[in-house]
């Protein structure tokens, strides 16, 4: 339970930590810790080289940028929770990251450490795969911007090269009276969840739904948008016969089954739990406040 | 050969220097190089809360924490919360009324954590002080002594009890 030895470096620019990345072997990023450090204490993680990117501000910190909130990587858990501008612009967010693990590791937990890592049941992967957020990495030889739907490849990998450091995650913001709705099942409040599902909807001018976003976490190996629910339910009023359709489509998923859940209940918690994320993502679109 | 590096950290307000590996953490360089044993390790990864202490006036896993990762920063640990002398604090006072301990293998965890709470948050509901304890195994009490410690614990220091 005590993690193998390794060099310790603390580069304090983006160009500095990607230099130490493309010039060491076997190197390992830590920002937070709160993934990376159990799989070390277990050694199921084995680095030569770790590699702090805590001292790099260019990286850490929340930005407005026109209709885009721009995370920086080493942003904590616990800031975005507490900030007045996710609060306010992308409510969603504030509401998923409740359901991050502690405070104790919310506090040093990070937005991008989170994304890296890829965990198919963490609340944040699926908040980028919601939003439709985009990727900035950078490396020796540049920064490149990645959609996310590019970005999850598999069961913990991503589009990150060995060289490469996520840097920046980008969420292209809903208009302002959106409707939002997000309900997980987890054994214990701060587990990881068994399933996770996240619901945006925007109204037309008429009334009737104009865009939908609708994801689950904990059913596949990246976390899933469900495109055919969320065409079903485009031009209908936010009422509860198109949302129980919608649900109906979550329900019909073919998810994992592991040690935590069987396969049945995992599409039985989808269905429920798109069906009241969704009945309160209407709600609010509709202007009525949600318990 | 892993090159070992000075670190500077205040603890419970003492400045402390020390060389240490890059792999110590922050628990063992507590525990084992500045024999602070207050602070508990349970799991070693993160999951029962025994270990937390407060980097910065933030709560964090100790275990989940590389010393050489707190240098030129502020830790708290159990030993620093009382008022000195070996006397208790308003909190650990709560406490002992409330007999909010039995073992007390998880005591330093959660009046590190509820420190950090009653800080943050003077007039914590129930569900507050019951979420943010989630962090927190305790294996004897049932929760319900430490949640009535930490709500009157709350009011004293609203009150005005130093």
């Amino acid at each position: 339970m005590k993690p193998a030895p390794f060099d310790y470096y603390a580069p304090t620019s983006l160009a500095e930590a990607a230099g130490l990345l493309a010039r060491l072997d076997n190197a390992k990023l830590i920002a937070g810790g709160q993934s990376l450090g159990p799989m070390m204490n277990f050694r199921y993680v084995i680095a030569d080289h770790l590699v702090d990117l805590g001292g790099i501000p260019e990286i850490a910190g929340i930005a407005l940028a026109g209709e885009t909130l721009r995370i920086g990587a080493t942003t904590p858990q616990r800031e975005l929770e507490f900030s007045d501008v996710v609060a306010q612009r992308c409510p969603l967010l504030k509401a998923a990251l409740k359901h991050v693990g502690h405070r104790q590791t919310r506090n040093r937990g990070t937005f991008g450490g989170s994304v890296a890592h890829f965990d198919p049941a963490s609340e944040q992967p699926m908040m980028c795969a919601a939003h439709d957020a985009v990727i900035e990495i950078a490396s020796v030889r540049g920064t490149r911007r990645v959609p996310f739907a590019e970005f999850g490849v598999d069961f913990m990998t991503t589009a990150l090269e060995p060289d490469e450091i996520l840097a920046a995650i980008e969420l292209p913001l809903w208009p302002q009276g959106h409707g939002w709705g997000f309900h997980e099942f987890a054994r214990r409040h701060g587990d990881f969840a068994i399933v996770a599902a996240a619901a945006l909807l925007a109204l037309g001018p008429d009334g009737r739904i104009a865009r939908a976003s609708l994801t689950l976490a904990g059913v596949a190996v990246v976390p899933l948008r469900l495109r055919e629910a969320e065409a079903a339910l485009i031009g209908h009023a936010p009422e509860m016969a198109p949302i129980e359709a919608a649900a109906d489509l979550a329900g019909a998923i073919a998810p994992l089954a592991d040690i935590h859940a069987s396969a049945d209940y995992r599409r039985h918690l989808a269905r429920i739990l798109t069906g009241r994320a969704l009945a309160d993502a209407a709600a609010r679109a509709a202007g009525r406040s949600v318990p | 050969m892993i090159a070992k590096r000075n670190i500077s950290v205040e603890v419970n307000g003492a400045l402390r220097q020390a060389e240490v590996e890059p792999r110590l953490t922050l628990a063992d360089f507590l525990r084992h190089t500045l024999d602070l044993t207050g602070t508990h390790v349970g799991c070693e990864h993160g999951v029962c809360g025994a270990c937390t202490v407060l980097v910065d006036g933030r709560s964090a896993r100790s275990c989940l924490t590389f010393a050489v990762q707190v240098d030129g920063r502020a830790v708290t640990t159990i030993e620093g919360l009382g008022p000195g002398a070996g006397g208790l604090g308003v909190l650990q006072e709560a406490f002992q009324r409330h007999h909010a301990l039995q073992c007390g293998f998880c005591t330093p965890g959660m009046l590190t954590t509820l420190t950090e709470l009653l800080n943050d948050n003077p007039d914590p509901t129930e569900d507050e002080v019951r979420e943010v304890i989630t962090g927190n195994l305790c294996r004897c009490t049932g929760y319900a002594g430490i949640v009535a410690a930490a709500l009157d614990a709350a009011r004293r220091l609203r009150e005005g009890e130093a």
